[in-house]
């Protein structure tokens, strides 16, 4: 076998400009896989980041919510939520696992900038949340990509009555001004209320309305009136001081958006009724653990008999999905080219090789080497040519991503608002790095065994009449 | 029939050989029959043309006749597959070509120790036997050169020794002189003989060269695909 080793490694040097033109092709193929293959790893593990961050690893919903909940998410409360909590918080099997665990309440309704300079007003999508919990959430950087966030200053544990909204609905309800928003002009005058027709206003909404703004208005933030519907049906008002905007990436989510303190949310779906949340949202340490955890959960509450329903964040964003998919088509159509040009570089060396060697393999076979042997030695070939070149390829890919990841590149990844930190995350995921490698090794070692077989079908006395 | 005992090295019977090219067919032998004794310094000569490399080619086991049988150490050739053939020519057949056909990227140590490894000799007696061998053929000074550092009579001490360092039953040597000066054509024949005698190989030479053919022990004249003569000793 040795023997074999060496001449294969001989006959590489033998023809060395020869051999070094296809390990360049096989090197460019490694190349340009591991570095898409790591961009891509950076945009999978960037995206899966974003999410858990921002919903966690597993989100639990009463049954129904997923399909039917977003239309009226105050009927789909969890009854007795902290019961739940400490029965997942507690759970021998999931607590090691969680990171973080916490209520949330999504609720929908109309807010509302009824200030004297303002008369605005726009539906909304609202989420009542946990800020401390949420800042934890934030710091989840697993895959170590620099996207640990810092705690959110406008939120905040103490003061329930704080809220954020998107960027696109400031503007919408006039706040551009209040909240300092570069960027960001001010209403038309025909949304001035001195321009407006407005509608005559019910009596007991406007008292609502008017006491939170005399209470808000002694907090010097921009006050905002937010109008639902509870889950009993009637309808409730209350106040949100705005400690700022942040940009959602999509316009749609921006022009919408409202975070609060989880007591405000439930105030006003629930009021004095039962405070129940949407959902329990856990944040786990690592994502290999989502499978073990969810099966967990399920037969936790399959146990208990609680009619809940657990989701992945893969299933709460299909965007996710979309751009796993997306990405990997266009990583596979990459490899796919790669592996053609691969195919084809070696295929000729080694037909050449073949066609120069016919003697030498004439007198070997003559010798005594079966035709198996003439085989192996041709596949061996080919396969150290490929992993010759798809090892010096690997080299410069890991070169090229530590040269960018330290050139402090950023970009804008899709769905989001703010610029991210570009790294190459070539070593990211070895699964992937390992499997390029070795692709292209085989697609080499395949591509030898085309000419490798002519050679050993060459008749003894034809190879050595060649000239 | 053959006249020669039943212990022949070689043993052929009208044996044929026919190429075809396209649609012509060329009769390159024409049912021969002779037997070649063991340990004999046999000579296969005639006019270019005349057969003699086809002939060397069936007895080296490297290719089959058309019609006969070949009888190379008592096997009889065509009736063996193509793996089992390559094994017998691994065991009994070492082959001493006109080119010298030294595996180029191999030391000239590397090139005599191939055909030991390809007949599972074990690691140290391996050793033992090349630089044996090497040294019966007086290049164990130069046996990590590559065939590429080598003089032309040292490329055909290396394919003899290369030959001989399995002790194979029969060595085939097709012009092993042709590409030689008179006086290294002289020592390689010279070194060939010694070393015939000395491990009793039977040695079949294709040859034109007379001071080859001074040496033989028999030798077989072909023409036109016949044998047109045998005779003890070396033809005048």
């Amino acid at each position: 076998m040795s023997l074999l080793f060496r001449i294969a490694f001989r006959n590489i040097l033998r023809n060395r400009r020869r051999s070094a033109m296809t390990s360049s092709a096989v090197a460019a193929g490694a190349l340009a896989m591991l570095l898409f293959g790591g961009f891509t790893s950076y945009i999978f593990a960037g995206l899966e980041t974003n999410n858990v961050q921002r919903i966690g690893h597993l989100t639990v919903f009463r049954a129904g919510y997923f399909l039917f909940g977003a239309g009226n998410p105050a009927a789909y409360g969890i009854d007795h939520y902290r019961d739940v909590l400490t029965l997942i918080g507690t759970d021998p099997v999931l607590k090691p696992m969680i990171n973080v665990l916490t209520p949330t309440q999504s609720l929908v309704g109309i807010a509302g900038n009824f200030s004297d300079e303002v008369d605005a007003s726009k539906t909304f999508l609202g989420v009542g949340l946990i800020p401390s919990d949420r800042d934890r959430m934030r710091q989840w950087d697993q895959f170590q990509i620099g996207a640990a966030r810092p705690p959110d200053p406008l939120l905040s544990d103490r003061d329930e009555t704080r809220g954020v909204m998107g960027f696109g609905l400031a503007r919408i309800l006039g706040l551009c001004a209040r909240l300092g928003l570069a960027d960001c002009p001010p209403l038309p005058e025909a949304e001035r209320p001195a321009n407006k027709i407005v509608a005559a206003v019910d009596p007991d909404i406007a008292g609502l309305a008017q006491r939170d703004v005399e209470v808000g208005a002694a907090s010097g933030a921009p006050q905002i009136q937010l109008l639902a519907a509870t889950a009993g049906g009637a309808p409730n008002v209350v106040s949100l001081a705005v400690s700022g905007a942040e940009p959602q990436g999509v316009k749609e989510l921006d022009d919408n958006y409202v975070a609060m303190h989880l007591a405000l949310a439930q105030q006003l779906v629930y009021g004095r009724g039962e405070h129940k949340v949407t959902a329990i949202e856990l944040q786990l340490h690592r994502s290999q653990d989502l499978p073990a955890a969810r099966a967990r959960l399920v037969s936790l509450f399959g146990e208990h008999h609680l009619d809940l329903d657990v989701r992945d964040f893969g299933e709460l964003t299909p965007f996710y999905g979309q751009v796993v998919r997306l990405f990997s088509a266009i990583f596979l159509f990459i490899a796919l080219v790669m592996g053609v040009i691969v195919l084809f570089a070696v295929v000729n060396t080694m037909t050449m090789n073949v066609m120069e060697r016919t003697n030498e393999i004439g007198t070997i076979r003559a010798m005594g080497v079966r035709r198996g042997g003439i085989r192996r030695q041709f596949i061996l070939e080919g396969a150290l040519i490929g992993a010759i070149g798809a090892t010096l390829g690997a080299l410069l890919a890991i070169a090229i991503a530590l040269l960018v990841n330290r050139a402090g590149l950023t970009w804008v990844p899709p769905g989001n608002a703010s610029p991210s930190p570009l790294y190459l995350y070539v070593l990211g995921r070895p699964g992937r790095a390992i499997g390029a490698w070795l692709g292209l090794v085989l697609v080499a070692t395949f591509a030898a065994l085309i000419p490798a077989n002519r050679a050993a079908r060459l008749p003894v006395v034809d190879a050595l009449r060649h000239v | 029939m053959p006249e020669t005992d039943r212990a022949a090295a070689v043993r052929l019977t009208e044996v044929t050989k026919t190429y075809r090219t396209g649609a012509i067919e060329v009769a390159a032998l024409r049912g021969i029959s002779f037997d070649i004794p063991p340990h004999s310094f046999s000579m296969v000569v005639g006019p270019s043309g005349s057969g003699k490399t086809t002939l060397l080619n069936l007895v080296g086991c490297i290719d089959a006749p058309t019609t006969g049988t070949v009888e190379v150490c008592g096997e009889k050739i065509g009736e063996l597959e193509d793996n089992a053939l390559t094994d017998f020519r691994a065991r009994n057949v070492g082959f001493v070509f006109q080119g010298f056909s030294l595996v180029p990227v191999l030391s000239a140590y590397e090139n005599v120790e191939y055909p030991l490894l390809l007949i599972g000799v074990p690691a140290a007696q391996r050793r033992e036997r090349t630089l044996a061998m090497l040294d019966a053929v007086g290049l164990k000074d130069q046996s990590r050169q590559r065939p590429n550092e080598l003089s032309g009579g040292q490329k055909q001490r290396v394919a003899i020794a290369r030959a001989l360092v399995k002790e194979p039953t029969l060595v085939l040597a097709d012009e092993p002189t042709a590409n030689l000066d008179t006086e290294t054509g002289a020592a390689i024949i010279e070194l060939m003989h010694r070393v015939q005698t000395r491990f009793h190989t039977t040695f079949v030479f294709s040859t034109h060269d007379p001071q080859l053919m001074s040496h033989a022990d028999e030798t077989f004249v072909i023409r036109d695909g016949r044998l047109v003569e045998h005779k003890a000793g070396a033809v005048q």
